[in-house]
């Protein structure tokens, strides 16, 4: 991908956004919009293929697509200003959500992880904070003159790791890591100096024994020595990546078309309509499948990150700027686990997996992104 | 809250489009890293990962091809294929099979019998997510109940089958044999390649001797299937070649006939056609349902069979080796005339027992008052002992032993019989090899009555007889007549013609025949009392089989338990001028031949040669017999 097609992407389509147009009316982005659908439409046709009953599980997930894009044009009509007032009471009810699902969460496979509290749905707490942590980061840091100094950097830090830390005690570690991420990807926006991001990185690499010792779990390490040898268990824990590899390199160039993948129609493939979704998609419709749907990601943080470089404000920039990283990060952990470069870590594909409350929360997220860019006041002009 | 005193808008704004940048520059790095993942698993390796998930879905089924069938010379179906549906379970899927096997009970009736059996195949050697059959013979309401479960039951299938049936279970079962399932022992001497996906195999009688041409030669079919072994279609397909159908000479008409004439005694008939050595009946009773042992019989049901006092697993006919008594007197009366140790017209005096010349020892005759003078034909129809211990003592074991040995005497006779036993033909040579003793001329009194060391099984005597009908000419006994395919039954079974028997004297086999003709039809022989309504005339021959030795003893039948009786012996062919049958009867503890063993030879000649009464066809059609497909053994 060459640097003019970025430039032509975050190219400005004036004709859809006049002043008084349908998308400017509605606060929404079309370019933005676009590449949702297109994401959304492909991940609605290989999830016919992967699901077990066809047409049932699409008209669900089409269900859950559709209250997503509601959300999306909810949070697309609230200022800006409205996030950054309520961010960091967002936060806190975070946190104290998190907290009670420690003390009397609901959960399964000896993890608690939802949350129901009388008088509203059943949620993730965890899910929450994929937006809440980038929320507060970026309200604590738009308060100051950027680049931060050292010590807003460590408390910028403290309020990412504290929801981290209390996820990886339900034990979440896969959303932990996502839920740090975002803070961490909101502090690179902001400006973290170069040395201090080199001497973050050598610190991660530092605690990876630390982590290997005392905060991991059994399964979770032997998700981790199935990664480098799958031979070793090929039954067991190494039969996810064994037969997702075989699903994708089996596939091709063009795939063995829509319908006609083995490894999932013969129920080789565990988890095909979910996590592994991808593998289906590698099948069915080969490299080139694979490649439209990973540029079209690419697309979509690249146009995202546009939007946050064109914000008017600290704020926006570092939410909108956030909120892309995170989502190109949920991508690539997606991908890198199903193509046997990650170990298996519970995270579906975006937008493309079936499943509820990643949909929404993501959609509500570009939502967000949305505001930012239709919400700037024309003082430059 | 203010952290900075001085904020530069355009600075910072500057600041996070340095940073936009780098991190396009990252997602597209990124991306690309992905993309060449991807490059790789898909088109480097893709081939790598065909194969992978080829041998994940299809897998190569071998397709056991269809058992020959057999029929009887008038194309009566003995021995055919039938579906039998099996409730099986597929050990991998099931995670605890007790739990498993009591939901079944629940559902449909198991014997523990069958959870015996069933663990034992669990042990035996076999193919992953190879189904192992637990019951046999579901009924419609069993498959119904079951196919209602079956979300509950996980492992367990339902699979047609076919299996080898016979229709004459009871009547066959010692011709035929039976297939079982293939068990260890014959999987050691089988070609595993051609025997995948059978799994049944011939154990004993013409399934065992036919084995490979009823078997056929097995198919291939790749198939796929899913991640739990469930085929989800076949691919590709190489079908099998069935077995080749077999034709026998048993006539299933005379066999019925003949296992009816022995009724509920323990003995053996054998019926050949002296023509062609074509076996027409080999019957050996008590018998058994082979049809019990081809899914495999319970612990219970064998060991009443094998202990059972009867020995109904016996197969007397070819197995069972008895002194043959006065049967072999004719053959010995052709051999001392071919030796001229005696002559047609030579008179002996028989005062009821023979004294051993320089010997105090005697032999007594049957009849204590002895037949007086007597001729070597008298000696045939009265069956006089006295004449034969003087005749074997001139010839000797030795010459008597060469002579019998031409007409098959001392070696197995037929071409195709499982197991048969060759009996013994004693001689000098033979006592001094096996024995280590010397041969007494007591011995040679002994064999001159068939009594002694001299054992010869009911087919043996069948077939030494039918020589005698033939003048000569030996025709090996064989059950095969024609066999579908390209292999015809001449070259899976030469006629062994084997030198016929030369005598020295023409006129000396019939003389001999001529006796044993008045041995039915004289007013003097020995099985006179069988021929009131004879329309054919019938040569024959009686004979008593010893269990012991009671020589020169006063025995009472009575006093003796009856399992401790004679044996009962009776040969004979007819028409007499031109043999069309030869039988030889064996009726077990049955007393004298004469009594016992020849009315049960003339009801099997009597339909042979008049023809079998309608009702009896009609008994031998399938449908006439009983539930579980087997006749009653009892009726007289």
């Amino acid at each position: 991908m060459s640097q003019e097609f970025v430039r032509q992407i975050a190219f400005e389509p004036d004709h859809l956004n006049r002043r008084g147009g349908l998308m400017s009316r509605l606060h929404l982005d079309p370019w933005l919009l676009l590449l949702l659908f297109l994401i959304m439409g492909l991940g609605l046709v290989v999830l016919h293929s992967a699901g077990e009953n066809g047409m049932a599980i699409v008209r669900s997930q089409a269900l859950r697509i559709g209250v997503g894009l509601l959300a999306m044009l909810f949070f697309a009509q609230l200022d800006p200003m409205l996030y950054r007032r309520w961010s960091p009471w967002l936060y806190l009810a975070g946190i104290l959500s998190l907290v009670l699902v420690l003390l009397f969460g609901a959960g399964a496979q000896g993890a608690q992880r939802w949350l129901a509290l009388p008088g509203l749905p059943r949620f993730q707490p965890s899910e929450a904070m994929k937006l809440g942590v980038p929320l507060m980061v970026s309200w604590f840091l738009a308060q100051m003159a950027l680049p931060p100094r050292l010590l807003p950097i460590l408390l910028a830090l403290a309020l990412t790791a504290l929801p981290g830390a209390l996820i990886i005690a339900q034990p979440d570690l896969g959303t932990a890591v996502l839920v740090i991420a975002s803070g961490l990807a909101v502090l690179f926006l902001a400006g973290l100096s170069w040395k201090l991001i080199t001497l973050m990185v050598a610190a991660g690499g530092a605690s990876i024994p630390v982590l290997w010792l005392f905060v991991m779990r059994d399964y979770q390490k032997e998700r981790v020595l199935t990664l480098l040898n799958p031979g070793s268990d090929p039954l067991g824990a190494g039969w996810n990546i064994t037969q997702s590899k075989a699903a994708i390199g089996s596939g091709g160039v063009h795939g063995k078309g829509w319908g006609e993948g083995t490894q999932s129609h013969l129920d080789f493939l565990p988890e095909g309509h979910t996590d592994f979704i991808l593998a289906v998609l590698a099948e069915e419709f080969g490299f080139v499948g694979v490649t439209v749907l990973l540029v079209l990601y690419a697309l979509v943080v690249i146009r995202s990150l546009y939007i946050a470089s064109v914000a008017q404000t600290s704020f926006s920039r570092l939410l909108s700027g956030g909120l892309a990283m995170i989502f190109f990060m949920y991508v690539v952990v997606n991908v890198a686990m199903v193509s046997g470069l990650m170990p298996v870590v519970g995270v579906p594909l975006p937008l493309v997996s079936f499943g509820g409350t990643s949909i929404v929360t993501l959609l509500a997220g570009f939502g967000i992104v949305m505001a930012v860019h239709t919400h700037r006041r024309m003082l430059e002009s | 809250m203010s952290w900075g005193t001085l904020r530069n808008t355009s600075q910072e704004r500057e600041l996070f489009q340095r940073r936009s940048f780098v991190a396009i520059i990252v997602v597209i790095l990124v991306t690309g890293v992905l993309i060449g993942r991807f490059y790789y698993l898909q088109i480097i390796e893709h081939e790598t990962y065909s194969t992978i998930s080829d041998r994940n879905r299809v897998q190569v089924q071998p397709v056991p091809p269809t058992r020959g069938l057999i029929y009887d010379r008038n194309g009566v179906l003995l021995a055919e294929n039938r579906p039998v549906f099996s409730l099986t379970v597929i050990p991998e899927q099931v995670s605890d099979m007790d739990a498993l096997i009591g939901d079944v009970r629940d559902i449909v009736d198991v014997s523990s019998g069958d959870v015996e059996n069933f663990r034992e195949r669990l042990d035996e050697r076999r193919r992953p997510f190879e189904p192992v059959p637990l019951r046999y013979h579901l009924t419609e309401a069993e498959m119904a109940r079951l196919a209602v479960n079956r979300h509950s039951l996980p492992g367990v299938e339902m699979e047609a089958r076919l299996v080898r049936y016979y229709p004459y279970g009871r009547l066959t079962s010692h011709v035929l044999g039976y297939v079982g399932r293939i068990n260890e022992q014959d999987a050691r001497r089988i070609d595993q390649v051609a025997y995948a996906g059978t799994h049944y195999i011939g154990k004993t009688g013409l399934e065992r001797v036919y084995e490979k041409e009823l078997h056929g030669e097995v198919g291939y079919q790749n198939v796929e299937t899913n991640a739990r072994g469930r085929v989800m279609r076949v691919l590709e397909r190489d079908d099998p070649s069935p077995g080749q159908d077999l034709t026998l000479n048993l006539d299933i008409r005379l066999q019925q006939v003949a296992h009816s004439a022995l009724g509920d005694r323990r003995g053996a008939i054998v019926a050949i056609n002296p023509e062609t050595g074509g076996l027409l009946a080999q019957v050996s009773t008590p018998g058994f349902d082979a049809n019990k042992f081809v899914t495999g019989i319970d612990h219970e049901s064998y060991a009443e069979l094998r202990d059972s006092l009867d020995k109904p697993l016996f197969n007397r006919a070819t197995r069972g080796q008895y002194p043959p008594g006065s049967t072999i007197k004719p053959m010995l009366a052709l051999a001392g005339l071919a030796s001229d140790t005696v002559t047609q017209s030579e008179i002996v005096y028989d005062p009821g027992y023979y004294e051993l010349p320089n010997s105090s020892q005697v032999f007594r005759n049957w009849k204590r008052q002895g037949h007086g003078d007597t001729t070597l034909y008298d000696a045939i129809v009265l069956s006089s002992d006295t004449y034969f211990y003087k005749m074997a003592y001139e010839m000797g074991g030795g010459m008597m032993a060469d002579h019998l040995e031409h007409f098959g005497f001392g070696s197995v006779t037929s071409l195709d019989v499982r197991d048969e036993l060759p009996g013994i033909l004693p001689s000098p040579e033979w006592k001094r090899r096996v024995h280590d003793e010397p041969w007494y001329p007591g011995d040679s009194v002994n064999m001159g009555i068939g009594q002694g060391y001299f054992l010869s099984t009911p087919l043996q005597l069948a077939a030494t007889t039918s020589v005698l009908a033939n003048r000569g000419e030996r025709h090996a006994p064989r059950h095969l007549r024609y066999i579908e395919g390209e292999v015809p039954a001449e070259h899976l079974l030469p006629d062994v013609v084997r030198p016929p028997v030369e005598m020295g004297h023409e006129s000396d086999w019939e003389y001999v025949i001529n006796a044993m003709e008045d041995v039915v039809h004289g007013s003097e022989g020995t099985a006179r009392r069988i021929s009131p309504g004879l329309n054919y005339r019938m040569a024959g021959k009686t004979g008593t089989s010893q269990v012991f030795s009671l020589e020169g003893e006063e025995y009472d039948e009575d006093e003796i338990a009856k399992r401790m009786r004679d044996h009962a012996l009776f040969v004979a062919f007819a028409p007499a001028d031109d043999p069309e049958i030869v039988v030889s009867v064996l009726v077990e503890n049955g007393g004298s031949g004469s009594s016992t063993a020849a009315p049960v030879a003339r009801q099997v000649m009597d339909a042979w040669i008049n023809g079998f009464p309608e009702v009896l066809t009609d008994q031998a059609v399938p449908g006439a017999m009983g539930d579980d497909g087997t006749t009653g053994g009892g009726q007289p």
